[in-house]
C-alpha cells in the first residue's frame, strides 16, 4: 500500500542559511537538502547564497563551489561532469536529472535540491541505491548464448545493431526509477523503468539467445505490469531515452508470443 | 578500541517523493485515469438502479426519475458522466501506447491534451445537444 507521507525520522525541517553577505546582482540561493547520520537529528533544508558571476554554469558547479568556499561538510557524488557517469543524479527543481547537465539560469529564482526521491539517505544528496543496483543485476545484463563462440568476435549487422539504439546509452543514474510513483510505492515488487529498459536492451540483442528465458523471468504480476504509463521516466531522462517505450515493447512481446 | 560495529548510526530517512516532485500535466492525467476508474466502478450503481426501476415498474421509475432531476443531482450526473468519458479517451490513449506507439515526449504531451479536451466536448455534446 502507498505511504504517501513521509515517516517521522524523514520530515524535512527548516535548516541552516548562509546568506551573501553583500550585494550582487548574479546573487543565486540554493535549498539543500540535508541530514548527517553521526546525530539523531531530523533532515533539514539549508539556504545558501551564491555569487552566479564567480561560479561555473551547471547546478555541479554550484554545489561544488558551496562546497569549496562555505560548508565542506555538504555532500554528494560527482565524477565526470559531463553527463556520462551518472553520479551526479539528484533531484533538482522538482525533477531528477545530472547535476552536471542542468544549467542554473534554467531555474528561475531558488534552486532547490533533494536526493533521488523515495530513498533511504545515506548523507546529503547521496541516497541508498543498493535496491536499484540488485534489480539491475537480476536481469542479467551480459551477453548469453548457446551456440559455440566464434574464432573472433560475435558479429552483427548495422540493422541489427541499430535495434539497440536508444537503450544502450543508458548510463543507470536511476534518475528514470526515482522519479516514478510506481516505483516508490513498490521497488520491492517492480523491477523500474532503468531494470527494464536495460531488460529490453538485452531481449533486443541479435547476438543473445536467451531472449525466451529473460521473457519467462520478467512474465510476473508486477515486474513490468507495475508501470502505469505515467511518463515520469521518459521526461527525466537526462539522456533523452524512454523507459516508458522500452517496457510497452516488452509488455507486447509477452503478449505476442506464442 | 572502538568496535566498528558497535557505533550507532541512525536509522536512514526515506528521501522527499510526492511532496517535492514537480508535478506534471500527464502525471496528473495518470492519477485522474485511476481516479475515474473507481468513480465509475462505484457510479456505475446508478445506471444499475435506472435500469432495477424500469424492472420495478412505472412508479418506481417515476420515483428515480424525480430524484435525478434535482440541481445537486444533476450536477452530479454531469460531472459522472465527464468521468465516464476521461477514462473512456484515457483508455483509448492506453491502447495506443500498447501498440508501442506515441511514446515521444511531444506525444505523450498532446495525447494527454487529446484526453481532457475529447472528454470536456464529449460531455458537452451529450448534455447540451
Amino acid at each position: 500500500m502507498a505511504e504517501l507521507t513521509l515517516p517521522k525520522n524523514s520530515r524535512v525541517e527548516k535548516g541552516k542559511s548562509y546568506p551573501l553577505g553583500f550585494e550582487s546582482k548574479d546573487k543565486k540561493g540554493f535549498s539543500i537538502y540535508r541530514w548527517n547520520p553521526d546525530d539523531d537529528e531530523n533532515p533539514r533544508l539549508d539556504y545558501y547564497e551564491i555569487d552566479l558571476s564567480k561560479c561555473g554554469p551547471m547546478v555541479l558547479d554550484a554545489i561544488i563551489k558551496i562546497k569549496n568556499e562555505i560548508d565542506p561538510t555538504l555532500t554528494f557524488r560527482r565524477s565526470c561532469r559531463e553527463g556520462i557517469c551518472g553520479s551526479c543524479a539528484m533531484n533538482i527543481d522538482g525533477v531528477n536529472t545530472l547535476a552536471c547537465t542542468k544549467s542554473i539560469n534554467d531555474v528561475k529564482g531558488e534552486i532547490k535540491i533533494n536526493p533521488l526521491p523515495h530513498q533511504p539517505v545515506v548523507k546529503d544528496l547521496v541516497p541508498d541505491l543498493t535496491n536499484f543496483y540488485e534489480q539491475h543485476k537480476s536481469i542479467e545484463p551480459w551477453l548469453k548464448t548457446k551456440s559455440s563462440a566464434p574464432d573472433e568476435e560475435w558479429y552483427q549487422s548495422k540493422d541489427d545493431r541499430e535495434k539497440v539504439d536508444g537503450m544502450y546509452e543508458c548510463i543507470l543514474c536511476a534518475c528514470c526509477s526515482t522519479s516514478c510513483p510506481s516505483y516508490w510505492w513498490s521497488s520491492d515488487k517492480y523491477l523500474g523503468p532503468a531494470a527494464l529498459l536495460q531488460a529490453h536492451r538485452w531481449i533486443s540483442d541479435s547476438r543473445d539467445d536467451y531472449k525466451e528465458e529473460r521473457l519467462d523471468a520478467l512474465d510476473d504480476a508486477f515486474k513490468v505490469y507495475s508501470c502505469r504509463t505515467i511518463m515520469n521516466c521518459a521526461k527525466a531522462c537526462p539522456k533523452g531515452l524512454s523507459p516508458a517505450k522500452a517496457i510497452a515493447e516488452i509488455k507486447k512481446e509477452l503478449a505476442t508470443r506464442k | 578500541m572502538t568496535n566498528k560495529n558497535k557505533i550507532k548510526t541512525s536509522v536512514r530517512p526515506l528521501s522527499p517523493h510526492l511532496q517535492i516532485y514537480r508535478p506534471s500535466f500527464t502525471m496528473m492525467m495518470s492519477i485522474m485515469h485511476r481516479i475515474s476508474g473507481v468513480i465509475l466502478y462505484f457510479g456505475s450503481f446508478l445506471l444499475l438502479a435506472w435500469y432495477i426501476s424500469i424492472v420495478l415498474g412505472p412508479e418506481v421509475y417515476q420515483l428515480l426519475n424525480t430524484l435525478f432531476s434535482f440541481f445537486i443531482i444533476k450536477v452530479a450526473l454531469f460531472l459522472f458522466t465527464w468521468i465516464f468519458f476521461h477514462h473512456l479517451f484515457g483508455g483509448i490513449r492506453h491502447f495506443i501506447w500498447d501498440t508501442g506507439r506515441g511514446f515521444g515526449l511531444n506525444s505523450i504531451e498532446w495525447l494527454a491534451r487529446l484526453t481532457a479536451i475529447l472528454s470536456f466536448l464529449s460531455t458537452l455534446i451529450i448534455w447540451f445537444l
